[in-house]
């Protein structure tokens, strides 16, 4: 167990590793990263100073090095923008990014999952229509699209929400939804196949002619059997919404890190969208080796392997 | 010799047994039993056949602007008229025309990106599986980091690093969609070297060019088909979304998601400039995900013999 641990954390670390280099790699794709980053009617003497500035005129295996050590340490450079520490800015907007995530992630767990394990037990069924009606549409809907048209009718016609912002405790139910959709219909979808699996498993069947009671079958044996790999889906998708929000955070103006990257890229403001880009990569893969562990602990054949 | 002779005794058996209308006629049958999956394919037809004869089906050019009949609603609504169905936008281009255009970009991009990328990830997936030990872990290594990544955000990141062109569009989503066709068939590879068939084939002396073309290639068509019916309705999801952001084909380029960029600004005054473009996104993506359901489901001989 414990050497399974480490050897999750050591690839984590490796992973971790490899988002600094491409990090480091992109804002050099096409070559020179000041013509990237300056306005593009500076002078030749502003580049020149720009390039000085920011280090670029160094060997790029001392720009390497530098933006590794420095990145370690947490200094992902100052914003261009606002001149300010970039980390320090990422941290500002994390908090919206996380209510939002939550939001959306508790939408998608309460009703994909309880709409899968019903669609699973009377497959075929009412239920059974909406839940592939809603897993469809979580799969073909422009999530962007939909937070318009949701604005349009929702907080433009009826004025039941705010069009924009963070101000209000509703404010977030519209983006919370719109973020939620796809992972609700993915958890639906696997929830029902699980149980459509679990249900004619052997230890179901005894359970039956055991004479138990339905309720209990279904919670203790098929339930409880569908959530544990669950866990690993969960986690993944958190990730997946804490930095897919960029368009949803650009409609409904939630500022959150999403509406911080396409403001930066509207900027050009490269350092900003790296520490961004690192800081939510990282989060990601702290996020997929802890659901890892926890799978790990929930699962009693990895728990007593060994 | 003898080996030989009796393998190729079974292939000519096969060949007998199912003839090319053999086959057509069972996928008839399998497609008549899945309506759903009829409409799935006539979506994705009428969108093929959209952008494919694009200049034919429109009366105008999606570039011609009207000044005259600008900000027009669609026909069906008052003020409307016919000659713009869909309505104009806010310079009197019409509305039912860029959207037929716009299936060009949605389908080009999304076509050419996941062939791309399969060809990549293929490539990659089967020599890591082949090679086994280093050059696996070589290979697999960045695969694996990308595909534990943010993807939306390093999409969005390189985007704009490289700038706005058709061809550079192609080649993001080609190059970074490549990791997922690379595991799949990594996986593929590896399940179908330790089936029994092909174990009983090494037995008869097969080599490994034999194993490769006849057992394992074949095999990988039907996971391969579906991912890349998958992948394409999300890249057209990921194009518009570029599109939305000013990110993806320059703006004069009439795509589904530079139209919604557009038709934002007039969310509330002239709706229907949100409203189609996204109908169309939504239109082909249900398609493809009907399609690639479909293909799913008849592609795998397990859940084929199931559903019968």
């Amino acid at each position: 167990m414990l050497k399974y641990i480490l050897s999750k954390v050591f690839q984590s670390l490796l992973l971790a590793f490899g988002v600094l280099v491409l990090a480091f790699l992109m804002v050099r794709m096409t070559g020179d990263p000041t013509s990237l980053m300056v306005s593009r009617n500076a002078t030749a003497e502003e580049r020149a100073a720009f390039r000085e500035a920011m280090g670029f005129n160094r060997p790029v295996l001392v720009q390497f090095v530098d933006w590794i050590r420095k990145s370690l340490s947490g200094d992902f450079g100052n914003s261009l923008h606002f001149k300010e520490p970039a980390l320090d800015l990422v941290l500002q907007r994390l908090p919206a990014t996380l209510i939002l995530a939550l939001t959306g992630l508790g939408m998608a767990i309460l009703i994909g999952i309880p709409l899968g394990f019903l669609s699973g037990l009377k497959a075929g069924g009412i239920i059974d229509a909406v839940g592939r009606l809603i897993a469809l549409m979580g799969q073909s809907i422009p999530n962007f699209w939909l937070g318009l048209i949701l604005i349009l009718i929702f907080a433009q016609k009826l004025g039941w929400f705010p069009v924009f912002g963070f101000d209000e405790p509703k404010a977030v139910v519209l983006p919370g939804f719109v973020l939620s959709l796809p992972v609700m219909g993915e958890l639906l979808r696997l929830t029902r196949s699980a149980v459509l699996e679990t249900r004619s498993e052997d230890f179901v069947r005894t359970a039956y002619s055991k004479g138990l009671r339905r309720r209990t079958i279904y919670i203790d044996h098929i339930l409880l059997n569908v959530l544990i790999p669950l866990v690993s889906v969960i986690g993944v998708e958190f990730g997946y919404m804490l930095g897919g929000s960029i368009y949803i955070e650009t409609v409904f103006s939630w500022p959150g890190m999403g509406q911080l990257v396409g403001q930066a890229l509207g900027w050009r403001d490269y350092p900003l969208v790296q520490a961004i880009v690192v800081f939510t990569s990282i989060v990601v893969l702290t996020l997929n080796l802890v659901t890892d562990i926890l799978y790990a602990i929930l699962d009693p054949r990895i728990r007593h392997a060994r | 010799m003898q080996d030989k002779l009796i393998t190729s005794k079974a292939d000519t058996l096969l060949e007998v047994q199912y003839t090319w209308w053999d086959k057509m006629s069972r996928l008839g049958r399998l497609l008549w039993r899945d309506r759903i999956a009829i409409v799935g394919i006539l979506i994705f037809l009428s969108v093929v056949v959209a952008a494919v004869f694009a200049p034919i089906l429109t009366p105008y050019k999606p570039l011609e602007q009207n000044l005259y009949a600008s900000k027009l609603p669609p026909a069906w609504v008052a003020g409307g008229m016919w000659e713009h169905p869909f309505g104009t936008d806010n310079l009197g281009r019409d509305m039912f025309t860029r959207i037929v255009y716009g299936a060009r970009v949605s389908l080009g991009v999304s076509f050419f990106g996941a062939l791309i990328a399969a060809f990549i990830g293929v490539l990659l997936g089967s020599i890591a599986a082949y090679a086994g030990g280093k050059l696996d872990e070589v290979i697999m290594a960045p695969i694996n980091l990308v595909l534990s990544l943010p993807y939306l955000l390093f999409v969005v990141f390189i985007a704009s690093v490289l700038g706005r062109s058709l061809i550079n569009v192609i080649l993001i989503f080609g190059v970074t969609n490549a990791p997922i066709f690379a595991r799949v068939t990594r996986g593929e590879v590896l399940r179908i070297r330790q089936s029994p068939y092909v174990e009983s084939a090494i037995c008869a002396g097969a080599g490994w060019a034999r194993i490769l073309i006849i057992h394992i290639l074949p095999n990988l068509v039907g996971p391969l088909v579906t991912l890349m019916s998958f992948q394409i309705s999300a890249m057209i999801f990921y194009e518009a979304g570029l599109g939305f952001i000013g990110l993806s084909v320059p703006p004069t380029v009439p795509s589904w998601g530079n139209m919604l960029a557009e038709g934002r600004r007039y969310l509330t005054s002239y709706p229907w400039l949100t409203t189609f473009p996204g109908l169309a996104i939504m239109y082909t993506s249900l398609g493809m995900n009907l399609l690639g359901d479909w293909i799913r489901d008849v592609s795998d001989p397990r859940i084929r013999r199931a559903r019968r």
